[in-house]
């Protein structure tokens, strides 16, 4: 697939943050976490991701590895455990992630009730020499709706694409990000808001459903449009920008 | 007319444009002058602390009633007037603000593991949050929310960050004790720390200075020696 547009995304959130969202998820308890099955969700999204060409940091790689590790030992009886100098003898080999992860929930706990101060200091004034806070560029989340709620939706959709496609001719299309943006537009010209899947209906092949995607990605970042999510896990509107 | 100190601490936190402790204030009574009347200022000079906390309290009570549109409240180690959020609209209109960007997720999250953990390195930052946290910490010290407060002695000697006044300010927060968490996480360091240095066969007395808090915000030139979370994980970037 021939990109003409490079759809620069960098996910600033990291593997803890991608293994808690799958944890809340599959709604599993984080004591005793399913090792099989998270993996398995893990590589999944690692894939997508991969395919989106995002900006996917390194550490999602040497989660992956440490996933495995714990799956293979996990497999191993007891008697035949090889511990190594991190792990005490009959320690679960899962310990020092769910304690990692544990410890990152609570500091993320402290950052949203954090963040409700910030809302509510910003109807607090009072008597300031300084001018107001510099606005710095800071780096902007991408949408109200977490980067994984994203590759989530993505993902569902491109499964029923993948379904689709047996039942079409195959048709040599190109589709490049910019006729995307421009399809997507006139989609939303007469409307002010649509569900996420309904975007993708028309997409006849995984290709088409990708560049589609990249496209609505990019209009997010150029904030024509914005997504929401009424609540977690539930359907996705896209929304124009006015 | 007889002037009491109650008002006058009324005024000076009127006048003030920035959050003033109990401290700020008696040193103003020592240091004011007044040329013409020296009588009077004479009179405050040895205002007590405990006199000037008492108005404070006396304030903070009198203004909180909804016949005013501001109150006094406790914020960043001092006290300040600030408006009441009802009258935000307005407010906003008059100083046509343009306020800054709310943080993102990360770096709120990266701003409470430094608020907690302080003194913290970039690199223990990241084995926390799982993921390098460069960006993130190059705009938290652009706005002035952590600030370098010394070096680490591990190899490398990596720079130590902490949080600000502003940080304090930005947030509404009396003080570090006042952080979301605060009870659970900054504990948690202290008793890690004791483990670990159990563990390693450590004892010495340096050991006791450095589970006393962190100080309140500020700046601060000394170097904290070891870092908190030095054992080796798979998951850890180095």
């Amino acid at each position: 697939m021939e990109a003409d547009y490079k759809v620069k995304l960098e996910v600033f959130e990291g593997p803890l943050d991608l293994l808690l969202y799958l944890i809340k998820k599959e709604e599993v308890d984080i004591y005793d976490i399913p090792i099989e099955r998270i993996t398995n969700q893990y590589m999944e999204y690692l894939s997508l991701m991969q395919m989106l060409n995002l900006e996917v940091a390194g550490e999602f790689l040497v989660m992956a590895a440490t996933l495995m590790y714990i799956k293979s030992r996990m497999l191993l009886p007891a008697d035949q455990q090889v511990t190594d100098h991190e792990t005490e003898e009959g320690e679960d080999p899962r310990w020092e992630l769910i304690r990692q992860l544990i410890e990152y929930k609570k500091f993320k706990d402290a950052a949203l009730q954090l963040g409700q101060r910030e809302e509510e200091q910003s109807n607090i004034f009072a008597r300031s020499a300084e001018a107001a806070d510099i606005p710095v560029e800071a780096e902007q989340p991408l949408a109200e709706v977490s980067i994984f709620d994203l590759i989530n939706a993505f993902g569902e959709v491109l499964k029923r694409a993948g379904a689709r496609d047996e039942f079409r001719e195959i048709v040599e299309e190109q589709f490049t990000v910019s006729d995307k943006i421009e399809e997507i537009l006139y989609t939303m010209r007469d409307r002010s808001e649509i569900v996420f899947r309904v975007l993708f209906a028309e997409a006849a092949s995984r290709t088409e459903v990708v560049v589609t995607f990249l496209a609505l990605l990019e209009l997010i970042r150029l904030k024509r449009l914005k997504v929401r999510q009424e609540k977690a896990f539930g359907e996705i509107h896209v929304i124009k920008v006015t | 007319m007889t002037v009491e100190l109650k008002n006058i601490v009324e005024s000076l936190l009127f006048a003030a444009e920035r959050p003033l402790s109990v401290k700020d204030i008696r040193t103003i009574f020592a240091e004011a002058m007044d040329e013409e009347n020296p009588a009077v200022t004479e009179s405050f000079r040895n205002a007590r602390e405990a006199q000037i906390a008492a108005a404070l309290e006396e304030l903070k009570v009198e203004h909180d009633t909804p016949s005013r549109s501001f109150q006094l409240v406790e914020i960043a180690g001092g006290w300040r007037l600030v408006s009441r959020a009802e009258y935000a609209p307005w407010l906003k209109r008059l100083l046509d603000e343009a306020r800054p960007h709310r943080l993102s997720l990360p770096a709120l999250e990266t701003l409470s593991i430094v608020a907690l953990r302080q003194p913290i390195s970039r690199a223990d930052i990241a084995a926390i949050r799982g993921v390098e946290v460069d960006g993130v910490v190059k705009t938290l010290l652009e706005r002035d929310l952590i600030t370098i407060v010394g070096r680490s002695d591990v190899p490398g000697k990596p720079l130590l960050y902490g949080t600000t006044q502003r940080f304090l300010e930005h947030f509404g927060l009396r003080g570090l004790d006042d952080m979301p968490k605060s009870a659970e996480l900054r504990l948690q360091a202290a008793a890690l720390k004791t483990a670990e240095e159990k563990q390693a066969g450590v004892v010495s007395s340096v050991s006791d200075e450095k589970q006393a808090a962190p100080p309140l915000g500020t700046a601060d030139a000394t170097t904290a020696t070891g870092t908190p979370n030095e054992r080796q994980t798979t998951i850890t970037p180095q």
